[in-house]
């Protein structure tokens, strides 16, 4: 029953933060004038400003948030790790360097699907990787440094390309694929992101069961009957795919897929398979809320939604750190 | 009817041989005791038995060879305790002892009254009914260790296999989940678990499997297996065996008086 | 465009090893240093004093590139900078291969053994403070601002270089075009400019002097902003433009930050008769061609619709 009440309240609040974002821009318009425009209406500009600008930016802000969110509860309950997330594990740096090398390339200009494709395939190579370095039953330590390895060396790639870019402004986009922006995209990114992250999604929550049995252990989890392999298919497939896409539209958000699914997990009693979808809603709603607040904060300039993550996750990765360490002593 | 059957069962491990050629059979209703020094290959023959592991040779349960078994049915055939007690997450008890049910559960898993009646039984069996909400990383180590015993408890399966399931207790829990083995055994169930402590072999087993180095070295009732002679050989240490009305009594002891190096 | 002056006279050597060995023999070592310390310190005021107009001179920068090609005596100035040969940036690019490129690096200018550097008030500063440190004469030019700032520049210019009336020809000439211009078109449309990152000209800019001398007004202005800053787009499309200059593609590999210029709230619904998309290389640099924008964006200009 808890849980029902806790989902209903996680969904009432994402509706909130939609709408919000919706409301919210440099635009001088009325919340009436905003909501009205999204079915249409006479005011052409406003029409433009709420299906073409902010429209997007509120869906993208929903999808990818629901992205991080679940994704980082899938990759806790998978390693049975409280600090796995796809920004520490160095899932999204490479995603981005993935994405940036098909623009860099012109395959972007070429065929749109390779930006997410991409990227896709960054965020499968750092899995790759991260099995490689840190084996099969990882600890915390091995599992977080391979992650800052593979997160140096991506940013240092991507970096690199930019620089060696014949265009002028590339060496400033560096800022936005390490921390990462909604501002002005558009709905042609939301299909082109949509598919692959609904693809993720659906592989992410057939793995619940098993995410519940591997509480006890792998062993004990493939004695009840689950599929490990499938269920390792399902997730680093789903993670790849589904922080891919989002990480070639909208940059390397961190810190969601870390601090949601901690803060909720003692909501839904710690079980993995009933966090999945709080943390999808957790996301959304962490990563709408400091869209609206970078908006607020300083509407003319473009603050990186990955600072307020930041600002926000950070601090609690240390805490999370300390207690860890308190709770070994 | 035998329930287990073992045959020239062999693991490696790239070039050690953890386990070799191993032949043994049993029927369920038994409690049987897998013994053996440290590195012997005990956990590795239940994993094997569980196909935890890569194994050659034949596993037969209910005379049918487990590689014949679908993972969900095996699920349903074996239950399994390990001797890691590590638990990712803190959750409820009452969730634990349900994960229990997860192989009769399909994709959109939710309780049914059957399950509900299982984990409440297990529960109940091993006493942990009063601490059903409470977070099991709140629990002491007896405490969690029965409540794990309770999830295997749930699966509801025919056969029980626990890796040194009596560690770390209390011997008042230590005895009261003997016990409850042997009830189990009195009810059809057949329990195969490996343990260290000689006198409960003795006591609480009706067969007894004794390794060393992978090899078989002893199987059958334990009054003919632990012997002195064998346990010096096996286990390189003394033991005094004291007869008593439940069974021999075993009692390692040391070569010399345990206090006559303190003294003079 | 560009009237030749005469040839420049040239500096005066410094002769002084005769009397030096002379005075080693007569007065000793001790004296004989103090008198070459003395020669020394005379030969550096006198050439800081001197009038000589420099004969060897590299430029560091775009535009002072293009100025002193434009003003520059032949086979004075020696070397430019590599992107004075981009045809994206540099008006004069087909002119640019005669000179010797340099990277705005302090090694390569040292070797080139100049007697003026010509830099911008932008370039480097940890460059500009090396070259200062090996003694080299430098100018800095600041950007120019608004048509106002090109005169003062080119004056400049032609001072530095000792060549004042080619300078003074280039101004009448601006100013010249400019009087004949201001008398025709006068049509006040609003015309946004729109760059990679989305960003504008405001206030303070050549890019706004130009919108002005054009006869048109720059949203820029209007909202208020100053120097190069960011428009959001919500702005752009609630200001609704009769015209809108895009900023073109640089280079030949991708980049995100041109993503916005083709933006669907850009490129289908606003209510913009009219686009342009100009050659930057006339906004970028303040010189005598940068008339030549006026009279595009004019152009441009006639096709909104009143």
């Amino acid at each position: 029953m808890a849980r029902v009440v806790l989902i209903l309240t996680l969904a009432a609040a994402v509706v909130c933060g939609f709408l919000g974002s919706l409301v919210v821009g440099p635009a001088a318009l009325t919340w009436k004038t905003s909501l009205f425009a999204v079915l249409g209406g006479d005011n052409e500009a406003a029409r433009i400003i709420i299906q073409e600008i902010r429209l997007p930016r509120a869906l993208l802000g929903v999808m990818i948030g629901a992205t991080l969110g679940l994704s980082g509860a899938a990759l806790q309950g998978y390693l049975r790790n409280p600090l796995a997330d796809p920004g520490v594990l160095g899932i999204s740096s490479t995603a981005a360097l993935g994405a940036v090398l098909a623009i860099f390339t012109g395959a972007s200009a070429a065929w749109s699907f390779a930006l997410p494709s991409a990227a896709i395939l960054g965020a499968g190579v750092a899995v790759v990787l991260l099995r490689v370095l840190a084996g099969k039953n990882a600890g915390t330590l091995t599992l977080i440094l391979a992650g800052v390895a593979i997160s140096s060396l991506a940013g240092a790639l991507t970096t690199l390309t930019l620089n060696l870019s014949s265009n002028p402004f590339a060496a400033l986009e560096i800022v936005f694929w390490m921390l990462g922006s909604l501002t002005d995209r558009s709905m042609l990114h939301v299909w082109l992101a949509a598919p692959f992250m609904i693809v993720g999604w659906i592989c992410l929550f057939a793995s619940a069961r098993t995410l519940d049995a591997m509480t006890l252990g792998a062993d004990v989890a493939q004695t009840l009957g689950t599929d490990l392999r499938r269920a390792q298919a399902l997730i680093v497939g789903g993670t790849a795919v589904a922080v891919g896409a989002a990480t070639a539209i909208a940059g390397a958000i961190g810190f969601v897929g870390l601090v949601v699914p901690h803060l909720l997990r003692p909501l839904v009693g710690a079980q993995p398979s009933h966090l999945l979808p709080a943390s999808a809603l957790g996301g959304a709603v962490l990563v709408l809320a400091a869209d609206i607040a970078v908006r607020v904060i300083e509407p003319s300039r473009d603050i990186k939604l990955g600072v307020l993550t930041a600002l926000v996750g950070a601090p609690f990765f240390l805490w999370l750190v300390l207690k860890t360490r308190r709770e070994a002593l | 009817m035998t329930a287990l059957a073992v045959d020239g069962l062999t693991v490696r491990f790239g070039r050690k041989l953890i386990v070799d050629n191993l032949d043994f059979k049993t029927n369920s209703g038994k409690v049987v005791g897998v013994l053996g020094p440290n590195g012997a290959g005990k956990s590795t023959l239940l994993k094997a038995i569980l196909k935890l592991v890569p194994s050659s040779g034949s596993v037969k349960l209910h005379n049918r060879s487990i590689h014949n078994y679908t993972a969900p049915e095996l699920a349903r055939a074996i239950a399994y305790l390990p001797q890691d007690r590590d638990i990712a997450w803190p959750m409820t008890v009452a969730a634990v002892v349900a994960l229990g049910r997860l192989p009769y559960q399909g994709l959109m898993s939710s309780l049914t009254d059957e399950d509900n009646a299982a984990v409440e039984g297990a529960m109940a069996a091993l006493g942990v009914a009063d601490l059903k909400t409470r977070r099991i990383s709140e629990l002491s180590g007896g405490e969690r260790a029965r409540v794990l015993m309770a999830r295997a408890l749930a699966q509801n399966a025919p056969v029980l296999i626990a890796d040194e399931p009596t560690a770390g207790l209390d011997p008042a829990h230590q005895i009261s989940l003997l016990s409850l083995f042997r009830n189990l055994a009195g009810q059809g169930l057949l329990i195969v678990l490996t343990l260290h402590e000689l006198h409960f072999a003795a006591q609480w087993c009706d067969h007894l499997i004794l390794l060393q180095q992978g090899r078989l070295v002893a199987n059958g009732q334990p009054s003919k297996v632990l012997t002195a002679d064998r346990i010096r050989s096996v286990y390189n240490c003394n033991v005094r065996i004291i007869e008593d009305a439940d069974g021999p009594i075993i009692v390692p002891i040391s070569e010399t008086n345990i206090r006559s190096n303190n003294s003079g | 465009m560009i009237v030749e002056a005469q040839e420049p006279y040239a500096p005066t050597d410094m002769h002084i090893t005769l009397p030096f060995i002379s005075m080693c023999r007569r007065f000793g070592i001790h004296v004989a240093i103090t008198v070459l310390w003395a020669f020394g310190i005379a030969a550096l005021v006198s050439a800081n004093a001197s009038d000589a107009a420099p004969r060897r001179v590299v430029s560091m920068n775009l535009c002072t590139d293009q100025l002193a090609m434009l003003l520059a005596a032949p086979g004075q100035l020696y070397s430019v900078s590599y992107l004075a040969g981009r045809t994206d940036a540099s008006v004069l690019a087909d002119r640019a291969d005669e000179y010797a490129t340099n990277h705005g690096l302090a090694e390569e200018i040292f070797l080139m053994k100049p007697d003026l550097v010509i830099a911008g008030t932008f370039t480097t500063r940890a460059t500009i403070n090396l070259l200062k440190r090996f003694a080299f004469r430098i100018v800095e030019f600041p950007p120019a601002n608004s048509f106002q700032d090109i005169e003062t520049n080119v004056t400049r210019m032609g001072r530095v270089l000792g060549r004042q009336a080619a300078a003074g020809a280039a101004v009448s000439e601006m100013r010249r075009e400019l009087a004949t211009w201001s008398a025709a078109e006068k049509q006040r449309s609003l015309t946004a400019l729109y760059y990679a990152n989305s960003y504008t000209s405001g206030g303070n800019t050549l890019a706004s002097d130009i919108v002005r001398q054009a006869g048109l007004e720059n949203l820029g202005d209007r909202l208020g902003l100053a120097g190069t800053t960011r428009l959001p787009l919500e702005l752009l499309v609630t200001s609704q433009p009769e015209l809108l200059v895009k900023g073109r593609r640089y280079g030949s590999t991708g980049s995100r930050s041109t993503e916005v210029l083709e933006h669907p709230a850009l490129t289908a619904g606003l209510v913009t008769s009219a686009r342009a998309l100009l050659s930057d290389r006339y906004w970028i640099c303040g010189a005598p061609f940068t008339f030549e924008a006026v009279r595009s964006l004019a152009r441009a200009a006639r096709q909104v619709v009143r």
